[in-house]
């Protein structure tokens, strides 16, 4: 099992350096490729209207002037131990681990990102754990009673959130639950730290709203699983035994069909850390997400790679865990 | 009256194409310490004769009537948690393919505490483990307390259906119900398992209930045989007179149809001929007369007439057949013993 | 102008669909315009009645007179954005909205007074305690600050600190590169050339002295009568230099104003509070009514505009709209469209016609695109009269110098989709050898979808009289460096029309019509003279406005540029751009600015 996690964790590791590698090339190699020189390369990461020594900063900075393979050495050097850039009336230091710095704003990006993490950790695993709470019940409740109003109804709703986008439902709330009735009006971030019952009372409408798009998600693969794995033999011999119904569907049932919805949720839950954009932008929360639609807007590149390569970190981390927690959910696994 | 009492048992299915007679009036009795093997080909009803024993059939869709007494209790509209006291621990059951029979996530020994555990709520973890790894030993598998806390998917097939055994025995039930106990294993294997249940129920004095489609393994264990065609009993008795002197065709054909090491290849099977009919649309008469090549013998009898069990001079060996007792005794005699 | 290579644009808000101005620059000449006041911002507002400074609430109140004024103090007014500023720093930004809302932190040289109507195009000594004293030709101005001046930390403020602000944001591209750069274009230059107060610590610029705290001159290079209204950008506040490091300056604004900064979180937002060192006597504009002001960024335009009617927010920062779906319901519902300001944002939308692609070489094939376009459809197709005002000039409504006519007109501005329109612009299309029309393209932004939908509906009129219109679409982004801002792009690719659209820095003739109509401004990158237009006339009647020292005669050269421009049709105008703006009931003291074409920031509270 050891050797399993090691082999997994090295393999993580190695693919996030190919995601590194791609994102850089999709960012520094593949305009090159499609023609644009080094100047207009550089003038992507400056102002607009950028003075020539801008550009020429710009381009020394980053190492346009040399080989591929020297910047792509600096990026991933500059990671692990910092960069200086040469930019502006003071040398800028970006500290470790520095994942680019913005030549529009004049600031590194990693600290910014970081300064939003903890909204979109917050959204995130708030959303998460209704999500997860409401789909898991319904889906089960649903299979159990296959065909009764109860799971016709649920399995109606639930196509619906999982058809309707989340841009639309989060309007919709809004505009029912913040405006019409104000039950929770005149939205905003407040952080954790500060003011944990208004942190959550702010965030109620942004869970929901996202819990109930995963929660259709959930409930249709939790039934579809529980359906499945009610009909395997092991169930029956649970009811040979005599175990009351209740344990049989939790303890051998759920058990067995939550496998696999551990895996989804991992990816899912790594997806949403790398920013939850759509909801962000809707609720206007200062997530990682907003912040990659800001940047998108603003065409800042160095910020953008950033947030890319965050998702993709994690992704990866997602990944490896839900590997790792298969190891403890699944004895076959563990053993071959 | 016998341990457990089957009378007049129906069970049907509703299903979209019509109505499943899967098991049609059936009755038989079963003693404690005896062995009784129901036999047939797949769909004749044995193992929802089982299931509904067990009281497993969990459908809407499922319609059970008659009557199941075990020791006297009924079984059929009893209320469900009443009976789910009784299973696993006055009476258990053992499954075909031990491997998806056994929970893949749990391990061996934390299945049997469980099935032990339910019906001792007072047992600690320390008491249910200790019962655990003694079943284990008993039924055979080397190094018990160690091999509790592997996997199912770290045992054999023999060890997995050993384990099942344990687990249907640990606490001592009345009545072992074995469905198709050693069709998923190894031919060695099964030997052992068929031993290993002779072996246990001499041992704890269980009424046992074996459910195959293998005359072998019922030659091997059974006392009393009960042949089912089309839900209902075609012929039972003791095994001895149904395996020297059986009586309905479709028994002969059965019979017929064991592989023996002693025959050329040619005449070694002797199939039956057709397909087992549809449970919806049971053939009128004789339920087996489209398959019977005597069924010519009595005129049109087997075509519109259901027969009913009767005796055939043996005791306790009854058979629901048209044909008249020296008819069957001269095709038997001519024609069947020679093949067998 | 050695040094030089920005071109400068204001940039009127993040907002997608809204058009970007852009412009350079300025004019000598005089200051006054207080006697434009027919044609104004408020000329939009329909039945609208006597100007009066206070109003009563109801739709475009707010575009005549001042709504809900109250001297009341106290509460927290909120402000909130869909995007992010491109700076708080006074020195680093170039967004109309944040030259206005600036004004609360810092104090420039001058401003524009706070009142409503025509009175808010009035510049008035801020800073400083007068208007600029022009020497040497209009060569030379010279101001005095207002004494006993302090930043919010308590230190004096003296004119060393506006010389080094001006140098900061002007010479120092590598560290503020948002903001224009005027003065780097007409201030004189060191020999060799000044490179900012960060690489050169030195010395500064020798062309602006500060003989002493209270005194500073600027030389430039040439004569600007347009001075104090470059001294009017935030450019001009001071900044202390032992607390500027650069780009990090935007985390510690040092205030001049009647607010500081109590917190500040990049792309996320501020909060203001008063500021204990400023002196009310010193400040004839500012006042102090609330007691705190947040900023808040990255909300989305729904979200405003909904907290704006809910009363949760107080102001749109972006001042440039509301969004389409709450736009509709707003307006649709008479109690919400009372609380409506359409606001002149003070940009033109217009088609460019190039003068060097064939067959638009002819003023005739011009002209009949002239005569051509259905300005009603275009104003349809963005969003009707409440997004624009049809317009027949190259001047907007709110600019110093508009005078009302109509070169080309057709019934009802329906182009080729009237009967005498469409005659017109057969006759023209004949005389310049076209009569069955002819092919050009048509270029817009991409990321537009409001150009885009302004272009569709130019096509669409245009086939009227056979001409075939295909739409090249470009991203915005190298619009101007790229395509129709680069000549050889626009010959080379037959770009006979192209979509632009145009705002001035400050609200004078010269400083909208320079840039687009002189000969000498074309450029073969970054050009704002889409048309290439290179009249003699027109270029020696810009010249000639702009040494004329005489205001009233040089703001009614203004209006004889535009008519005489129109006569060579470089351009048709298409719509004055509005913005409807939402008012909460609970602001107070509000009204709009024709200067920045949104409602003025500096005296805005909460009941």
């Amino acid at each position: 099992m050891g050797a399993y996690v090691i082999r997994r964790t090295l393999a993580a590791i190695l693919l996030l350096f190919v995601v590194s590698a791609i994102t850089f090339a999709i960012f520094f190699l593949v305009p090159r490729l499609a023609g644009e020189s080094s100047s207009q390369l550089a003038a992507q990461y400056v102002g607009r209207d950028p003075s020539p020594e801008a550009l020429a900063a710009v381009k020394k900075n980053l190492g346009f002037d040399q080989p591929l393979y020297t910047q792509y050495w600096q990026f991933i050097h500059g990671i692990f131990a910092g960069r200086t850039f040469h930019y502006g009336p003071d040398a800028s230091h970006c500290a470790v681990p520095c994942f680019g710095y913005s030549f529009k704003t004049h600031l590194p990006v990693w600290p910014q990102i970081t300064q939003r993490l903890p909204v979109t950790l917050s959204l995130a695993f708030g959303a998460a754990v209704i999500w997860v709470f409401t789909g898991v019940t319904i889906g089960v409740i649903s299979a159990l009673k296959r065909g009764s109003i109860f799971d016709r109804l649920s399995m109606g709703i639930a196509l619906a959130g999982v058809s309707l986008p989340i841009f639309f439902t989060a309007l919709v709330s809004l505009s029912l639950f913040s405006y019409k009735w104000a039950i929770f009006p005149n939205l905003h971030y407040v952080p954790l730290t500060q003011d944990p019952v208004a942190w959550a009372k702010n965030l109620v409408l942004p869970w929901v709203t996202l819990a109930f798009l995963y929660s259709a998600l959930y409930a249709r693969l939790t039934r579809a699983g529980m359906l499945e794995t009610m009909a395997e033999d092991y169930i029956r011999t649970a009811r040979a035994k005599g175990l009351n119904e209740r344990v049989v569907v939790v303890r051998h049932g759920l058990r067995a069909a939550l496998t696999p919805i551990v895996t989804i949720f991992g990816l899912d839950l790594g997806l949403l850390l790398g920013g939850a954009v759509l909801t962000e932008t809707a609720f206007s929360l200062p997530g990682v997400g907003q912040y990659a639609v800001q940047a998108i807007n603003e065409n800042d590149l160095p910020k953008i790679m950033a947030v890319t390569t965050l998702a993709a970190f994690f992704i990866v981390i997602a990944n490896l865990l839900v590997d790792i927690l298969y190891v403890v959910l699944d004895p076959r696994v563990r053993y071959s | 009256m016998s341990f457990l009492e089957v009378d007049d048992l129906h069970v049907t299915f509703s299903t979209e194409d019509g109505v499943v007679r899967a098991v049609d009036g059936l009755s038989f009795g079963l003693e404690q310490g005896r062995t009784l093997g129901i036999v047939g080909e797949s769909g004749s009803g044995k193992s929802v004769t089982s299931l509904a024993v067990m009281g497993l059939h969990r459908s809407a869709r499922v319609n059970i009537n008659g009557r199941i007494l075990l020791d006297g209790q009924e079984l059929v509209g009893a209320s469900p948690e009443a009976v789910r006291r009784l299973r696993g621990r006055r009476m258990a059951m053992i499954f075909q393919d031990p491997l998806t029979s056994l929970h893949p996530f749990y391990t061996v020994g934390r299945q049997i505490d469980e099935a032990y555990k339910v019906h001792h709520p007072k047992a600690g973890r320390h008491e249910a483990r200790t019962r655990t790894v003694e079943m284990l030993r008993r039924v055979g598998i080397p190094q018990p307390d160690r091999r509790a806390n592997d996997y199912p998917h770290q045992f054999s097939g023999g060890m997995r259906q050993r384990a099942m055994i344990a687990m249907a025995l640990v606490n001592d039930p009345d009545l072992l119900i074995a469905d198709e106990p050693t069709t998923a294993l190894d031919v060695t294997v099964q030997a052992q398992i068929l031993d290993l249940i002779r072996d246990l129920q001499q041992e704890f004095g269980s009424a046992v209930m074996i459910i195959t489609h293998d005359l072998g393994v019922v030659a091997e264990l059974a006392d009393d045989v009960l042949v089912m065609y089309a839900g209902k009993s075609a012929e039972t008795g003791p095994a001895e007179s149904v395996f020297n002197r059986p009586q309905h065709p479709y028994t002969w054909g059965l019979l017929s149809s064991v592989p023996r090491m002693d025959r050329e290849r040619q005449e070694r099977l002797v199939p039956i001929t057709g397909q087992p009919p549809s449970l919806i649309r049971v053939p009128e008469g004789c339920p087996f007369h489209p398959r019977c090549p005597y069924a010519k013998l009595n005129g049109t009898r087997s075509f519109d007439e259901v027969p009913k069990l009767r005796e055939t001079g043996e005791p306790g060996h009854l058979v629901a057949c048209h044909l008249e007792a020296e008819v069957r005794a001269r095709v038997f005699r001519e024609e069947v013993r020679p093949r067998l | 102008m050695p040094g030089s290579t920005k071109r400068v644009r204001r940039r009127t808000g993040g907002r997608r669909g809204k058009t970007a101005a852009i412009i350079a620059v300025a004019a000598t000449g005089a200051l006054v315009m207080t006697s434009c006041g027919s044609s104004g911002g408020s000329s939009t507002s329909s039945g609208a009645g006597p100007s009066g400074s206070s109003a009563k609430a109801e739709f475009n109140a707010g575009n005549k007179g001042i709504v809900n004024e109250s001297d009341h103090a106290g509460g927290t007014v909120t402000y909130q954005l869909s995007s992010t500023p491109d700076s708080m720093d006074p020195g680093n930004t170039y967004y109309a909205f944040m030259w206005d809302f600036s004004r609360l932190y810092t104090r420039a040289l001058t401003t524009f007074q706070p009142a409503p109507g025509q009175d808010g195009l009035k510049l008035v000594p801020d800073l400083a305690s007068g208007l600029g004293a022009p020497s040497d030709g209009g060569r030379t101005w010279t101001y005095h600050i207002r004494p006993d001046l302090k930043y919010s930390d308590g230190t004096p403020i003296t004119t060393a600190d506006v010389k080094y602000a001006v140098e900061r944001s002007n010479f120092a591209p590598e560290a503020l590169s948002n903001g224009p750069t005027y003065f780097h274009q007409y201030l004189q230059d060191n020999t060799p050339a000044y490179q900012g107060p960060y690489k050169d610590k030195t010395g500064g610029l020798n062309s602006i002295e500060t003989p002493d705290a209270t005194t500073i001159v600027f030389h430039l290079n040439q004569p600007f009568a347009d001075f104090d209204y470059l001294v009017s950008s935030p450019e001009t506040a001071p900044v202390p230099q032992a607390k500027d490091n650069g780009s990090d300056y935007v985390k510690n604004v040092v205030a001049s104003g009647s607010y500081m900064f109590a917190s500040y979180q990049d792309g996320v937002g501020a909060s203001l509070v008063k500021n204990p060192n400023w002196n009310p006597a010193s400040d004839p504009i500012r006042k102090q009514y609330p007691d705190r002001i947040n900023v808040q960024f990255n909300i989305a335009q729904t979200t405003v505009d909904n907290n704006l009617i809910a009363g949760n927010a107080t102001m749109d920062l972006a001042g440039a709209g509301m969004a389409a779906a709450t736009q509709a319901t707003v307006l649709g519902n008479p109690q919400q469209k009372a609380h409506v300001d359409d606001a002149v944002s003070g940009a033109l939308a217009y088609v460019a016609m190039s003068t060097n692609v064939a067959p638009l070489d002819n003023v005739h094939c011009r002209q009949a695109v002239e005569y051509a376009i259905d300005k009603q459809s275009v104003q349809t197709a963005t969003g009707g009269p409440i997004r624009g005002e049809i317009a027949s000039t190259i001047l907007p409504t709110s600019v110093s110098g508009y005078t009302p006519y109509n070169a080309y007109p057709t019934t009802d501005n329906k182009g080729a989709n009237s009967p005498d329109g469409l005659q017109k612009a057969k006759d023209q299309l004949a005389q310049c050898g076209h009569p069955d029309g002819f092919s050009t393209n048509l270029s817009a932004r991409s990321d537009r979808p409001n150009e885009v939908a302004i272009a569709q509906a130019v096509q669409a009129s245009l086939k009227q009289v056979g001409i075939n219109v295909n739409i090249q679409q470009y991203p915005s982004g190298k619009y101007f460096t790229d395509n129709a801002g680069a000549p050889a792009f626009v010959h080379a690719n037959d770009l006979g029309l192209m979509m632009m659209a145009w705002a001035p820095d400050w609200p004078t003739g010269y400083g909208f019509l320079e840039q687009i109509l002189d000969g000498n401004a074309i450029k073969a990158s970054g050009n704002s003279n889409l048309s290439e237009l290179n009249d003699p006339n027109v270029n020696q009647m810009l010249a000639a406005a702009i040494s004329n020292t005489d205001n009233a005669a040089r703001t009614a050269a203004w209006g004889d540029i535009d008519k005489a421009a129109m006569q060579q049709a470089p351009l048709v105008p298409l719509l004055y751009r509005l913005d409807p703006l939402y008012r909460p009931d609970a602001a107070t003291n509000v009204f709009v600015t024709p200067a920045y074409g949104m409602y003025d920031y500096l005296l805005v509270g909460t009941k």
